[in-house]
């Protein structure tokens, strides 16, 4: 029990490690080869712009943000936090019955309110 | 167990890292970054210590959530102001406050500390179960406060709206 446990959890590891090391090891090549010569750097401006194609930039690259977004993270957190009492009920619900599923969708419905209440309230509109 | 506490280490030095990492970056926008190395260095502790669920909590709720949450405040605040203050003159007080803090947990851990003790699980299926049996009125009551969050958000996002 205890070993697959800590097998599984080794292949996320192992999985992170990877992700980690690749773009890291592959940015010291990089630096590295830049002392052969191999990777000259020669910046100009086209290639020190933040997009090297599309729109040309207005303002500053720190612009002060609209505070309308603020909603949108706001409600992001609390339909996460949602998510979390979903897990436990996902994995246990073939057990659990009919009783946890009215539980849940009690508390589905409950935010449900809130969420219409947003809708009706344009909060999810951009005015 | 030498295995397990290599990982241990391991992860205390990313968590501690990170946290250095945080108060030395002279840019908020890394700072708010190498926060979220620090809270997923915590997960990773919590997964050691057998709390799955708390792990999966840290990652969506700290590692979600809140780093999305500093980083849309990072972006509403002008940011411009905070980049030309290289230094705070309230320092002394943060090493007094930090310090104080650093007694009080060590304190803490060096006299409440368990001597010997054997690490315990609480598998998914029992946490399910419990959750929705025994603690199904708090869970229900739960809904309840994430609602009067939402709506409490919409309401002051409006009047500042209208202002």
């Amino acid at each position: 029990m205890l070993e697959d446990y800590f097998r599984q959890y080794g292949l996320i590891a192992i999985f992170t490690a990877i992700a980690v090391i690749l773009p890291g090891s592959l940015l010291v090549v990089s630096w590295l080869l830049s002392f052969l010569r191999i990777r000259p750097s020669k910046p100009n401006d086209v290639k020190r712009s933040p997009y090297e194609c599309g729109m040309e930039l207005i303002g500053d690259r720190w612009p002060q943000f609209n505070f309308r977004y603020y909603m949108f993270a706001i409600l992001f957190v609390v339909f996460d936090v949602e998510t979390i009492f979903i897990y436990p009920w996902a994995v246990q619900f073939k057990q659990l019955g009919f009783f946890a599923f009215a539980e849940m969708l009690v508390f589905i419905l409950i935010l449900v309110i809130g969420w219409a209440y947003a809708w009706n309230h344009k909060a999810l509109e951009w005015r | 167990m030498s295995l397990s506490l290599v990982v241990f280490y391991l992860l205390g030095a990313v968590c501690l890292g990170g946290a250095v990492g945080v108060v030395v970056s002279r840019n908020v926008v890394h700072s708010a970054l190498l926060l979220l190395v620090s809270l997923m260095g915590v997960a990773g502790l919590y997964l050691l210590l057998l709390a799955e669920f708390l792990a999966l909590v840290q990652v969506l709720i700290y590692g979600g959530a809140i780093t999305i949450i500093v980083l849309f405040v990072i972006m509403l605040t002008r940011v411009q102001e905070f980049r030309a203050m290289k230094d705070n003159p309230q320092w002394p007080l943060a090493v007094v406050a930090a310090l104080a803090m650093f007694v009080l947990l060590a304190a803490a851990m060096i006299k409440g500390a368990p001597s010997e003790t054997t690490r315990q699980s609480v598998s998914f299926e029992e946490l399910g179960s419990s959750l929705f049996t025994q603690w199904a009125v708090p869970f229900e009551v739960a809904s309840l406060v994430l609602l009067v969050a939402l709506i409490g958000a919409i309401v002051i996002a409006r009047e500042g709206g209208e202002e």
